[in-house]
């Protein structure tokens, strides 16, 4: 194999990687504000599920909730349901383990959602107590507060931290693999079974770096946007 | 009649008898000087009036309009103490200020949201606004670019955007470095030349002496001594208010 079809099959892996940082982060950052929400509120019940809830999928390695996400439905249901997912919706598409794929995005969404919400809560719980008060005597009602004026400067707050978490989902995802789906890695390693090539398992390192290297400057122009005023 | 009564105002934080029974009225125009030692429950006094806080006893009166009861049991409705607010306006001693807006969008933000004219109206009048506190070259600069006086003065401005009955201030100038009180102290004296009700609760004993119709020196969360400035300042009838007095002057 070329230098180029090599490239052209780990790119291939590449896309499944960039699809589950894509979903991950489409879903699981909205996600994250319910939870952050929750985790504020004033309902003991409700705060403690919540924080027990963030607590586990903390705790927890996103491999082994790989693996819970996969299996477990299966083993309720007496079938494995994922992979009738391949068979059943998924059959038109190209990709051949469709099911997988949306395992690991079901498992990915939830423990990003759950980082995420810690962020925004302690995003939200930085702001000053006067911020509010201010708002308040001005007659503005909570929502008008909470969308005009403590918003902005929790977002100001929380790119920092976001763009660590961001960074690091991309590299999570080679986790996928270990319900062999293909993402760039298992690309890799297949490349090695299959073919006795081990460079292109550290080629995929090229693939990471340059993703990241533009999540880097492009997280840095957002955060450059905001820096305007000071909080 | 007066604009403001306020009535037998009590509030207790968990065991901590904070207010124990307030009651003063104030008339329209009239600039009312609350001083005392720290802790003697003033900002919360003034909070109570903002409804940031409810009393747990008293009644709080604007014009003929009974925004408080205490001995009413039904609770008020989040809507109602919004609207209740409006009769208000509070200046903060740590000023509040909106970081992530400039000194104009500071200002017209709140009538803006509020819907209280056209945006042509409401511009022209934080122009106004920010004019008499000094501060139309600044329009554009965002809070973090003004000094602390500057600052306070925004402040003063956005809560005027609103035409509150009663202006309410709590140690305007506290936070402010020595030389920049001045000009925080002379915006509010412009507003009593405008007619404006006041509430200003200050250390500035010379301040409050000039500029107050009426003074109150509260201790332990009740009201020790209230007239004229000339009867607290000059003929003290509490010697609690003698002694406070004799220690604001030792410290100059
Ligand atoms: N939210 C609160 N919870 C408990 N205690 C409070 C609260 N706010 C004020 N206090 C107490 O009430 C007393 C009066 O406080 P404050 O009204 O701030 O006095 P001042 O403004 O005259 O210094 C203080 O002893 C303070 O500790
Ligand atoms: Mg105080």
């Amino acid at each position: 194999m070329s230098f180029w079809e090599v490239t052209l099959f780990l790119w291939d892996g590449f896309l499944i990687s960039l699809l589950i940082f894509a979903v991950t982060l489409l879903c699981g950052a909205p996600l994250g504000l319910p939870i952050a929400f929750c985790s504020m509120s004033k309902c003991k019940p409700l705060k403690a599920v919540s924080k027990v809830f963030v607590w586990i999928i903390r705790g927890v390695p996103l491999m082994l909730q790989i693996f819970i996400i996969y299996y477990v439905p299966g083993l309720l249901f007496q079938t494995p349901v994922f992979s009738h997912m391949d068979r059943f919706f998924f059959q038109n598409y190209s990709i051949s383990d469709a099911g997988r794929i949306v395992a690991v995005l079901i498992a990915f969404t939830i423990n990003y959602a759950c980082y995420f919400s810690e962020i925004y809560r302690g995003g939200i719980e930085s702001i000053s107590r006067g911020q509010y008060e201010a708002g308040y005597v001005l007659g503005l009602t909570k929502s008008q507060i909470f969308r005009k004026i403590i918003l902005k400067q929790v977002i100001q707050r929380i790119v920092p931290p976001m763009s660590n978490e961001i960074i690091t989902l991309i590299k999570d995802t080679a986790l996928a693999n270990c319900i062999i789906v293909c993402e760039i890695i298992k690309q890799a390693k297949e490349l090695a079974a299959t073919k006795a090539m081990v460079w292109p398992l550290f080629y995929t390192g090229v693939f990471y770096l340059l993703f990241v290297g533009i999540l880097t400057i492009v997280l840095g122009q957002v955060e450059k946007k905001l820096k305007y005023f000071r909080s | 009649m007066a604009l403001l009564t306020v009535n037998d105002i009590k509030k207790n934080f968990g065991k901590t008898e904070v207010l124990k029974g307030i009651s003063f009225s104030l008339e329209k125009g009239e600039v009312l000087a609350i001083i005392g030692s720290s802790g003697s429950g003033k900002t919360t006094l003034l909070r109570c009036l903002n409804f940031l806080e409810l009393p747990d006893v008293g009644t709080i009166t604007v014009g003929d309009k009974v925004l408080f009861d205490g001995s009413d049991d039904t609770t008020l409705s989040d809507e109602a103490i919004r609207q209740n607010r409006l009769h208000f306006g509070l200046v903060f001693q740590n000023f509040n200020l909106f970081p992530q807006y400039n000194v104009l969008q500071n200002v017209t933000l709140a009538p803006t949201l509020l819907k209280k004219g056209t945006p042509q109206e409401i511009d022209a009048t934080a122009r106004g606004l920010l004019e008499q506190v000094g501060l139309s070259d600044k329009l554009e600069s965002y809070p973090y670019q003004l000094s602390g006086g500057q600052q306070q003065r925004v402040a003063i401005a956005r809560a005027l955007a609103l035409r509150p009955e009663v202006l309410c201030f709590d140690e305007p100038t506290s936070a402010l470095d020595p030389e920049l009180t001045g000009e925080v102290l002379r915006v509010i004296r412009s507003l009593k030349d405008r007619d404006t009700t006041m509430i200003v609760v200050t250390h500035e004993m010379e301040f409050a002496r000039n500029v107050a119709d009426t003074v109150i020196y509260m201790a332990d969360g009740v009201i020790e001594e209230m007239g004229t400035p000339e009867e607290v300042f000059g003929n003290p009838r509490s010697e609690k208010t003698k002694a406070f007095l004799q220690g604001t002057q030792n410290i100059y």
